[in-house]
């Protein structure tokens, strides 16, 4: 078949090309792709060949999308390792001068843009790798996202829609449509809501976790059974900052399977058959998981309860001398309405925080608003906040 | 422990909350929507009126009323009340018959279905034989005659329904018996109309289609008499004296016949055409009553000249030497006359029809037989209605003066009390007087008495003396013209056709303490109005409002200003204009608020809002809130949306017209209409390949009418600093905007001479940009704001200024309070993220405890587009209840809510009638009547105790 054409030749296989990258000046090497080694052997190789023997570096590398991604432990060096073909691009910076808005954007964009959580969806079961484990969230910027893998059954797929700072339009167009349920009498076609369209270029399409006549099953946490095309637009509207469907996706082959005996793993995946990584997503939130301290503000781009609540902090004040203030909280607010986030926003800062790199702190262990009425709503907050 | 102290309160809030809240719809007000058949009972004194969606309405005198739903989908077509009883039978359009009766039940009736029938005939007859076309409820009152399509008479006991089918007068039995002289053998069609003999209930006469009458001798089962009429028949009355037939024809004429005596073939005395030489359409219903003295009164349905009048809906009345054609404003369903006397068996008094659009009573005993204003069944919809607005709790002096002045209006109605009398209205007076304005597309305000039962007019004020327009107003006047034949009069106030649709009343505002009003309509006409007891001769200032602020690049391409007379103007007694603000460009207000302490006028469109002072007559304040790159709001009334319905309308005028063609010019019919018919064939396939389906996408500030102003608010609060309030105006927009003024008013000594000042305050720009609906700002108690000069009237405590104000905003979806004077989110409250409704309307409201008289809470009362009502409590924006209401199909219903401020409100059901529907569990207006049967019974030799005669059948 063509895709012999494609196969990598034998010397490319057993072998990494690197290309490192300090400052103006290029270094290239190469790496046994079999036998890698640890991600501190690795550091020392870089500051060896690189003549910087007591230099902080921050390491990065060139993902296949264009994307700058971190190497800083054993599991994110491992799979740049593995997903090198044939030339592993890095960037070395001193961390003190380290620009940490350029990871995870699209600052080495090519042409040709593909999905990043598409990596998720391409089927691959001939090669078995080594669990990934995310690495620290500062490292990542948000992205939409498979969530709550592991409580929602292997058929659904709970997506959320990460629009922040983007100017993509979400793009994707529901319709009614009917569906077939299994009931106790026996199969029922019962009514439902389907993806019916997706702007190409927009949020939804490039993501690639929806897709044409998937069935909407909820939004936000939220049944949509019983609810009118129009009632679902609306919800879907209200909640388009951080907007989380769940759906049942038409072509299911894809589905990611779980092992059976999970530890409460969510989705890590960033191979096409995800498995089980054995690390919870609340592991990283726990006090001594806080590794780098970085400026409070940095932390709330990702505060979980900033992805939870919408748009209550950027409601915008203009008072009677004309400058432009976000609205400020009161300082009684927090107890009369739980659902509200409890920091104070910088807007000022939005425009680089987009994607801007951010560390976990001990703030972030109040994952889950505590009183939220409905058990539909505390489901999307459990769920994973960032997933490659 | 905790959780069960807590399980305690929440228990006891639940019991607070029964106690406050409460879900009825309790009255329907106004016209019924396509009426289908009348009906009267003169023992109950009670009419009833069917429709063709199946309901059943009774009234009886002013506040009786009572209403049934038929479970068939079905229009009625005919009611019928047994003499002398509680019952009333229907005949439905799927042929089934259902017996209702009135139940007295803790000291009120209620209308209950008590039982349901269907003809059932011989095996393998076909439908038509059992098919229901008369039906005569026998004076005996256990008697139900059933004529049939088939031409057969079935006889039912009643009121169990049961069949006497040894009783039953087949055609069979009929046609023996007819001379051989008529006509041939051919078929006598079917029965047309059942009349009992009114001086021997064993005799029942049965009309024929054909024109054949038979008296049947229920006894004997055979025929008396034969009435050898040959025009096909269209209805019979039997005179009182037992001793004249008269029966009415398709050919526009009647005729006399004599059946005194045993006489088996009757003979016509008299036959006449009365609109005749040319050919005339059918009289569809005769009825003659005799008078104490002098000739009887002769009233025909229809029978107009086919060519010139055929058009008209007319009922003329005949006495002695007076000849009218009472001219109706649209088609006749039914009528009764109304007689006096203990057993209503006396002179006729009122003459009641039923036409499809009103209800109109005529006095026959007064000169000139001038019309009776009705209590109920008032036509809401005369003009379409635009617009409405509730005023609870009017002061007396205004209620007064409003009622004074709408008297002077009336005094073309008869002086009679409502011939109506059935039944006592046990309901409590209501507790206060409230005011329900409705605006209409004729420029027109309706003040109706919406403080009971009755919605009743009180007053009207016409917007369009102020303009100048088309309409000629002595357009009416060239009627009753010398020797005009036939001698119509019109009567009835049912007039949809509005001369200028700019005319339209969008907004209205009333300040019941000052008795200012202000009225904004569709071409962006703001009148301020006063109440004035005498008539006055004036000239209306204008003042001219530019929205646009410069924005340039933009064209109107909606509708011109309306021009404004510039010569004095008489005004009668009423509300009279003294000052009008014309937008530029001229688009639809869409917010209006008064605020007479201050003597401002606040108006907003799609284009921006301005603030006005009516008392120096000038514009304070104009603000664009247009976005620059919205074409689509600048252009006017929906000038580039090319709707599908738009397309497919013009498709099928494409064809009609192409058809109206064919018939002219007899050339390439086919195949024009072939390729008008493939061209909508095409569209038809075109919009069937394309889903419905909905675009998913955050709302942006490029969005279209994101500057429409959705929402004026006037608030005296805290806006700049925390330890001076002064007086703001508040703005919200489609966009998610508001805006924030703070407003300058000179002391009151100087108010007249130095200008009032408006400072922009604050913007607040929520990022969900849903629609502002709501502001309201909450005083240190968290109570809303008491309206403008309540305080000065000492009507409301006056607002806590110590405690910190705070500001509500309600957008479409979601509720959020903010402190003031440094604005910043305290809570909120999500409606559409939950459950995908959206707030249509809202409004605030005091809900009293039904324990005990001085407990009450604020509450806010929303409609949602899910047609769902929720209560909101304040200042916690907490959800309270929430119970289903409209259909959210009904999007006109929706649209048209009104909220009262007692828990109560009103909305459209039809274009006629408004539903009243309560939340409040103690302020609840409701019928509330009884209706015994009378124990005296005339006895059966007095005639006629029946004259409301048979429903004429219609279809």
């Amino acid at each position: 078949m063509n895709k012999h054409h494609r196969v990598p030749s034998n010397r490319t296989l057993s072998s990494v090309e690197v290309k490192s990258k300090f400052g103006a000046e290029f270094r290239r090497f190469s790496l046994d792709r079999s036998k890698p080694g640890r991600f501190d052997e690795f550091y020392g190789l870089l500051q060896h060949v690189h003549r910087i023997p007591n230099v902080d570096l921050l390491v990065g590398y060139a993902d296949v999308h264009g994307d700058l991604l971190p190497i800083n432990n054993n599991d994110n060096y491992h799979k740049a390792i593995s997903v090198a073909s044939p030339l592993l691009r890095l960037f070395l910076q001193r961390k003190e001068e380290a620009d940490y808005s350029a990871f995870g954007t699209d600052s080495l964009t090519r042409p040709k843009k593909t999905v990043l959580a598409a990596v998720l969806l391409r089927p691959d079961a001939n090669r078995k790798k080594p669990p990934v484990i995310i690495s620290l969230p500062r490292d990542f910027r948000p992205v939409s996202s498979i969530i709550d893998v592991d409580i929602l059954p292997e058929t659904h797929r709970r997506v959320r829609l990460y629009k922040h700072g983007q100017e993509k339009p979400l793009g994707f167009y529901i319709r009614d449509g009917s569906s077939v349920r299994v009931t106790p009498q026996g199969l029922e076609k019962v009514p439902g809501i389907f993806i019916s369209r997706m702007v190409p270029g927009g949020l939804a399409e490039s993501t690639g976790l929806l897709a044409v006549n998937d069935e909407v099953l909820e939004v936000n946490g939220i049944e949509v059974q019983g609810k009118s095309l129009d009632q679902v637009t609306d919800m879907m509207i209200a909640n388009s900052h951080n907007l989380i469907v769940t759906v049942k996706p038409a072509n299911q082959r894809n589905n990611i399977i779980r092992s059976s005996g999970g530890g409460g793993g969510a989705a890590s995946g960033s191979s096409g058959r995800s498995s089980d990584s054995g690390a919870s997503f609340y592991g990283y939130f726990t006090p001594g998981a806080a590794i780098v301290t970085t400026p409070a503000h940095i932390i709330q781009n990702f505060h979980p309860e900033e992805l939870e609540s919408d748009e209550d902090e950027e409601d915008l004040v203009i008072e009677a001398d004309g400058e432009a203030l976000p609205i400020p909280r009161a300082a009684s607010a927090s107890c009369s309405m739980p659902s509200l986030p409890r920091y104070e926003p910088h807007l000022n800062l939005r425009s680089t925080a987009n994607g801007a790199l951010a560390s976990s702190t001990g703030s972030l262990s109040t994952v889950s608003t505590p009183d939220r009425g409905l058990e539909g709503r505390s489901l999307e907050e459990d769920g994973t906040l960032i997933t490659l | 422990m905790k959780r069960f102290r807590r399980h305690g309160q929440e228990s006891q809030r639940e019991r607070i909350k029964q106690e406050l809240y409460g879900f009825n719809k309790t009255v329907e007000h106004g016209f019924p929507h396509q009426p289908s058949a009348l009906g009267f009972s003169p023992s109950l004194q009670l009419l009833a009126i069917g429709t063709r969606s199946g309901a059943i309405k009774l009234y009886g005198g002013p506040g009786v009323e009572f209403m049934g739903l038929h479970d068939e989908n079905a229009a009625v077509t005919q009611v019928h009340f047994l003499p002398h009883q509680v019952e009333l039978v229907t005949l439905l359009d799927d042929n089934s018959l259902h017996m209702w009766t009135l139940r007295a039940h803790h000291g009120v009736s209620e209308l209950l279905e008590i039982g349901r029938f269907t003809l059932t005939g011989p095996p393998g007859a076909p439908p038509s034989v059992t098919r229901v076309t008369a039906v005569l409820a026998h004076s005996s009152g256990d008697l139900l005659l059933l004529g049939t399509e088939g031409g057969h008479v079935f006889i039912v006991k009643v009121p169990g329904f049961r069949e006497l089918e040894e009783r039953n007068i087949s055609l069979e039995k009929v046609t023996n018996g007819v001379p051989e002289d008529y006509g041939g053998r051919r078929s006598l069609e079917h029965v047309e109309s059942l009349q009992e003999n009114p001086v021997n209930p064993r005799q029942v006469l049965i009309g024929y289609g054909r024109g054949l009458m038979v008296i049947w001798d229920l006894d004997s089962q055979s025929a008396v008499t034969h009435i050898p009429a040959t025009q096909q028949l269209e209805s019979v009355w039997w005179t009182e004296d037992g001793g004249h037939v008269l029966s009415s024809h398709s050919d526009g004429s009647y005729c006399r016949w004599k059946v005194a005596g045993d006489d088996p073939q009757s003979e016509q005395e008299k036959s006449e055409v009365p609109y005749g030489h040319f050919p005339c359409k059918a009289i569809s219903k005769i009825i003659q009553l005799p008078t104490e003295q002098g000739p009887p009164f002769l009233f025909l349905s229809g029978g107009m000249p086919r060519a010139s009048y055929g058009d008209r809906h007319c009922i003329s009345v005949i006495h002695s030497k007076t000849h009218v054609a009472l001219d109706f404003t649209s088609r006749i369903i039914d009528f009764f006359v109304i007689r006096d006397g203990p057993y209503h068996t006396g002179e006729p008094s009122a003459l009641v029809v039923l036409v499809e659009e009103e209800l109109v009573v005529i006095d026959l005993q007064t000169e000139g037989w001038p019309v009776i204003q009705t209590p109920y069944l008032v036509p809401l919809h005369c003009s379409a209605i635009t617009c409405s607005h509730h005023v609870s709790a009017i002061p007396l002096k205004l209620w007064e003066r409003v009622l004074s002045a709408g008297a002077l209006q009336n005094t073309h109605y008869s002086k009679k009390p409502w011939p109506m009398t059935g039944g006592q209205n046990l309901a409590p007076d209501p507790p206060q007087r409230d005011l329900l304005l409705t605006g209409h597309e004729d420029g027109t305000v309706r003040f109706w008495d919406a403080s009971g039962v009755c919605l009743y007019p009180m007053y009207k004020l016409s917007t369009a003396g102020v303009f100048l327009t088309d309409s000629d107003p002595n357009d009416n006047l060239n009627q009753g013209t010398e020797g005009e034949w036939p001698p119509f009069r019109k009567v009835g106030c049912f007039d949809p056709y509005s001369d200028d649709p700019r005319l339209g009343i969008q907004k209205i505002h009333l300040c019941k303490y000052s008795g200012y009003l202000t009225v904004a309509g569709t071409a962006g006409q703001i009148l301020v109005l006063e109440l004035n007891d005498e008539a006055a001769e004036q000239t209306v200032e204008a003042t001219v409002a530019d929205l646009l602020q410069g924005q340039e690049g933009f064209r109107w391409k909606g509708h011109t200003r309306l021009e404004v007379r510039e010569e004095p103007v008489t005004f009668p007694p009423g509300f009279q204009p003294f000052a009008l603000v014309q937008c530029q460009p001229p688009a639809v207000v869409t917010a209006l608020t008064l605020h007479s302490e201050w003597k401002l006028v606040t108006f907003g469109t799609s284009h921006g809002f301005g603030l006005y002072d009516y008392q120096q007559k000038n514009n304070v304040l104009v603000r664009c809130t247009l976005n620059p790159s919205d074409q689509l709001a600048m252009e006017g009334p929906l000038s580039r949306v090319k709707s599908i319905k738009k397309s497919l309308r013009q498709s099928f005028r494409r064809i009609r017209r192409s058809r109206v063609s064919l018939r002219k010019h007899h050339v390439n019919n086919a195949a024009k209409l072939q390729q008008a018919n493939a061209r909508l064939e095409a569209e038809l396939a075109e919009m069937e390949l394309a889903p419905v389906q909905r675009k998913i996408e955050p709302r942006s500030p490029d969005d279209s009418f994101t500057g429409l102003v959705r929402t004026l608010y006037f608030a005296d609060t805290f806006i700049s600093d925390s330890s001076h309030n002064t007086p703001s105006l508040w703005a919200g927009t489609n966009g998610g905007s508001v805006f924030a003024y703070q407003l300058r008013l000179p002391p009151v000594e100087r108010r007249g001479e130095d200008p009032v000042t408006a400072h922009p305050a604050k913007e607040i720009q929520l990022m969900h940009r849903a629609p502002v609906v709501g502001i309201l700002v909450l005083d240190g108690h968290g109570s809303p704001l008491p309206e403008p000069l309540e305080v000065a009237h000492d009507l409301a405590r006056s607002p806590d200024m110590q405690g910190s104000h705070s500001l509500l905003v309600i957008s479409e979806e979601q509720f959020k309070v903010f402190t003031l004077p440094k604005v910043s989110a305290k809570m909120k409250l999500k409606l559409t993220a939950i459950d995908g409704s959206r707030v249509r309307r809202v409004g605030v409201a005091w809900f009293g405890s039904t324990r005990t008289d001085d407990y009450g809470e604020s509450g806010l009362t929303v409609l949602t587009n899910q047609g769902d009502l929720h209560v909101v409590s304040l200042p916690g924006v907490k959800l309270q209840v929430q119970y289903p209401c409209i259909r959210r199909e009904d999007v006109s219903g929706i649209a048209s809510c009104v909220f009262t401020k007692h828990g109560q409100g009103f909305y459209l059901i039809s274009p006629s009638e408004f539903e009243r529907f309560s939340l409040s569990a103690r302020c609840v207006v409701e019928p509330r009547s009884l209706v015994e049967v009378s124990s005296e019974t005339p006895s059966t030799t007095l005639p006629r105790a029946l004259p409301d005669g048979a429903s004429v059948e219609r279809r």
